[in-house]
């Protein structure tokens, strides 16, 4: 019979459409004030945290509606933002450097929704306020240092083969090495090819030299080093800054993206950002006085540091290596599974690390990490004046004689060994990154922007509503109805998604989908009503409305999209929104308003004997 | 309802010269604004520092830019932005300083200066390597965009037809970025996503109709290009009508109640909607008619019929 879906299929829509409403929901619940307390430098909220924190609330007389322990992290939920901010000063001054206590507005989506991943769409950063920034990793000096550190290299290994060499130079992307005779020439080129893989290696044997040059593979080694330590850094400041749910992530080939949600104070996320740091490698003074040097009567040769938990120790003056010679950290575990630290030094730090460790056999080393803060405060000249803090990460007794590569155990937990990692990374970044784009967003205009899209979509859907009732009689009320379900599909995929967020101009999509996604039912109807006025009968003509309108909807709906596609490629931030929201409005637009409409034209005027359709 | 009810078939190729013409000059037109004129590019693309602020009151430019200047801001662009308690401050890119700083340090000159209490309302500074990579990026787009959709309709229908479309791309393109241009309106990254999407729309009507000029080709015999061309624009024209007329009314709200941060996206969208209307009846249908479109070009069409080995996914 024409014009009877099989159940299966009208079933198929109505499951759709049920699902999209149930993801959909969550959105609808709104979200209560929270203040988030996470651990810093490898420390971890646990149960005494979140006791702690109860008692702290509860001595101060502030009232919560809940307190959780999740992934690691303390989260309190308020009834309002006054005693959120309330509880923010109180932790804030009660739980010490340990903690980092931020300020969040978690969704107060149900239990059994967030048992099945449901979740409101995240909002971007003109919608929620915020600050974004957009870093740019010099590559150029990432390379360089790559290549002062190849020279330093050279020079050693050719040194210790006793190779005789004139001169190692760098040139333009690589490395020149001068000879004084053939034999020396075709004993480096050998050693060299060998040592070396990553490197491509040729020689003149008039000229005497051999030129040593990066392969794209090791440049794209490098330049993805740079980037990926950067952002762990990156990741580390921006964890102290107090921020919930930040983002941080790679974009493109040299660029980092930093999102702060809620953070309006952006000269102090920038100062934080722009801070650099440093590690040292000192022995340990075991013959000093430490009980004296605590009192103030610290030995000549020595200096008194702590370590994150205020633990005092006595070390030596005498600087034994400098971070800037690490060229890798990277945690792991010993041949007992303990958690270990991998560290590579360059050539001219292994001899430095070789001498300072051969006659030290036995004692305790320290590892310390220099952060220069920014004060906020400027000198006469407008510079901003930076705090020198120094901390203690590990001591470790020296166990044998250290070189190029060493490692260190008894670093503690893995999450630890992998923090320390990090931080030894930090000591010794190779490329220098700079703020290249920076956006800021008021907690006002971000609300207002919210209450415009909102009012904006609303209007547009009740116009359109309006405009199709009159136009179409019930079948205007059929499309309406595919739309309030594209609609609700929308929500649905964006809160699903994971990495969608909702933007203002992602909100203009939307809005651009209502009017557009009617087009498809526009189509359909504008040829019944053509082929009922060219004398076919109601049922005929619903049939060939829809046959015939099909491969037009479906091929003005994919140029659409390729727009939209191409659009999210080459778009960052607010753009991408509108391109996803575009993308995901078409593709439901199609479902719901040619399989849509019809589930309900054929259940109501489907296969009955009809003389007139209400179109 | 019925807006249109046409009895008879509108002769609208009858009219080609005159629209022909009309478009001519309106291309001429945004041409030679572009060339002078120029595009009034914003900070995405030029680069810069730009400030919001609310204040209480409605607050005086002239005391503003005042305090700009006394600072060492001559270059200061100071702006109402919506509403007169709404102020903008533009910076260009500078040397001297750290440019990232700019924007609070200018935030608290202006609490100084206009001893009001100033609300930060947004704040963008866009670096000179990353302007110029966008504006590259946007016009690469812009250009993939046009490529990938000529190869599909080349694919789907015939050249005749991809030309003809691609046309009426560039003639919508055009003559939206003459009109940002006339009106020195400000061209931002928000902006060239409603072209792009102006693309889609336009691209979306010309399909419309050229679907059904295939589709007439075929079932109309012994019949005139143009004849057929006629035919089948009168019988869109009431779909090409509705479509524009919702799609207007959307972009009516979002223009009115939008606000001003997607101001020059509405108003993009708004008249690439217009002209895509206009540019799908004439221009397209035009190009097509011009480069000899028959139904001999379009019979090997005929045999299969487009999608019939989809029919399972048919509604």
């Amino acid at each position: 019979m024409l014009n009877k879906y099989p159940l299966w299929k009208t079933l198929m829509v109505a499951f759709i459409v049920a699902l999209g409403a149930l993801y959909a929901t969550p959105n609808l619940y709104g979200e209560s004030p929270a203040v988030q307390v996470s651990g810093l430098r490898g420390v971890e909220a646990d149960a005494a945290t979140l006791d702690n924190i109860r008692a702290h609330l509860e001595a101060s007389n502030l009232s919560f509606d809940s307190i959780v322990l999740e992934n690691g992290q303390v989260l309190t939920r308020f009834k309002n933002t006054e005693d959120q901010l309330k509880a923010r000063d109180v932790l804030d001054d009660s739980l010490g450097k340990k903690f980092s206590v931020a300020l969040n507005l978690t969704p107060n989506t149900p239990d059994w929704l967030a048992a099945i991943g449901g979740m409101p769409m995240k909002l971007g950063l003109d919608l929620s306020g915020g600050v974004s920034f957009l870093m740019e990793v010099n590559m150029k000096e990432a390379i360089n240092k790559a290549k002062t550190s190849m020279v330093s290299d050279f020079r050693g290994d050719l040194r210790n083969e006793k190779i005789r060499y004139r001169s190692v130079k760098e040139s333009n992307n690589g490395i020149v090495v001068i000879f004084r005779k053939v034999a020396d020439l075709d004993a480096a080129e050998s050693l060299l090819e060998k040592r070396y893989r990553d490197l491509l290696i040729k020689t003149d044997d008039d000229k005497l030299t051999l030129t040593a040059k990066m392969t794209e593979q090791k440049l794209k080694e490098i330049r993805d080093y740079a980037l990926a330590q950067n952002i762990t850094i990156i990741r580390n400041r921006v964890n102290e800054l107090g921020v919930a749910e930040p983002l941080v992530q790679r974009q493109g080939k040299k660029h980092i993206v930093i999102e702060l949600p809620g953070v309006q104070d952006t000269a102090k996320a920038k100062e934080i950002l722009n801070a650099t740091a440093t590690i040292e490698f000192r022995l340990v003074d075991t013959e000093g006085d430490l009980a004296n040097a605590i009192n103030g009567r610290i030995p000549a040769n020595s200096i008194l540091l702590r370590d994150k938990d205020g633990r005092p120790s006595l070390l030596k003056k005498r600087v034994m290596l400098t971070g800037d010679h690490i060229t890798d950290a990277k945690s792991g575990f010993d041949e007992y599974s303990r958690p270990q630290v991998n560290i590579s030094l360059d050539s001219a730090g292994g001899s430095k690390m070789s001498n300072g460790t051969k006659s030290n056999i036995g004692k305790p080393m320290a590892t310390v990490f220099i952060e220069y803060k920014p004060t906020g405060k400027r000198d006469a000249e407008g510079n901003i004046i930076f705090e020198k803090v120094q901390e203690i990460i590990s001591i470790a007794t020296i166990q044998s004689r250290l070189g190029k590569s060493f490692r260190i155990t008894g670093a503690g937990s893995p999450a630890e060994a992998h923090n320390l990692a990090l931080l030894l990374r930090a000591g010794a970044l190779i490329a220098p990154i700079t703020i290249v784009e920076e956006r800021t967003v008021g907690p006002t205009l971000g609300a207002e922007n919210v209450r415009l899209g909102f009012e904006a979509i609303m209007l547009g859907f009740a116009l359109v509503f309006i405009f199709m009732i009159i136009y179409y009689r019930a079948f205007g009320v059929v499309a309406n109805l595919a739309l309030a379900a594209n609609l609700v599909l929308i929500v649905g995929i964006m809160s699903l998604m994971p990495g969608a967020t909702l933007t203002l101009p992602g909100m203009a999509g939307i809005v651009l989908t209502v009017g557009m996604a009617v087009d498809a039912n526009v189509l359909i109807f504008e040829r019944i009503r053509e082929e009922i006025r060219e004398g076919k009968t109601i049922q005929q003509a619903i049939h060939q409305g829809y046959d015939a309108a099909f491969s037009t909807i479906i091929d003005a709906n994919i140029t659409t999209l390729i727009a939209a596609v191409i659009l999210y490629a080459i778009g960052t931030g607010p753009v991408k929104g509108f391109a996803i929201t575009l993308s995901i409005g078409i593709i439901t637009s199609m479902f719901t308003s040619v399989i849509g409409t019809r589930a309900v034209v054929n259940a109501i005027w489907g296969g009955k004997r009809l003389d007139k359709l209400p179109i | 309802m019925q807006i249109l009810h046409l009895k008879e078939t509108v002769n609208f190729m009858s009219y080609r010269k005159i629209a022909m013409v009309f478009s001519a000059i309106l291309m001429i037109a945004s041409i030679v604004s572009l060339a002078t004129n120029k595009l009034n590019f914003g900070l995405d693309f030029t680069g810069g520092t730009l400030i919001e602020v609310g204040f209480e009151q409605p607050a005086d430019l002239k005391i503003i830019r005042q305090v700009m200047t006394d600072n060492g801001f001559a270059d200061a662009k100071v702006q109402f932005y919506g509403s007169s308690r709404d102020v903008v401050i533009r910076l260009g890119l500078r040397e001297d300083v750290k440019a990232e700083m700019l924007g609070n340090e200018i935030l608290a000159l202006l609490e100084s200066g206009s001893g009001q209490k100033v609300d930060m309302r947004r704040i963008e500074y866009v670096g000179a390597s990353v302007g110029d990579e966008l504006a590259e990026q946007g016009g690469l787009a812009m250009l993939t965009a046009l490529i990938c959709i000529l190869m599909y309709v080349a694919f789907r229908f015939e050249w005749r037809f991809a030309v003809g479309s691609v046309v009426a791309l560039f003639h919508d393109v055009l003559l939206t970025l003459g009109l940002f241009s006339i009106l020195k309106l400000e061209f931002d990254l928000t902006v060239l996503a409603a072209i792009l999407a102006v693309i889609g729309y336009s691209l979306n009507d010309t399909i419309v109709v050229s679907d059904r000029i295939r589709e007439n080709f075929r079932k109309i015999r012994n019949t005139e290009a143009e004849e057929v061309i006629n035919i089948s624009l009168t019988q869109t024209l009431s779909r090409t009508f509705i479509t524009s007329i919702t799609t207007l009314l959307v972009l009516a709200a979002l223009f009115f109640r939008g606000g001003e941060l997607i101001h020059g996206f509405a108003t993009a969208l708004l008249f690439g909607v217009f002209v895509g209307t206009y540019s799908s009846i004439y221009v397209a249908s035009l190009v097509a008619l011009g480069l000899g479109i028959s139904r001999e070009d379009l019979i090997p069409e005929v045999i299969e019929k487009e999608g019939a080995d989809q029919e399972a996914m048919m509604p």
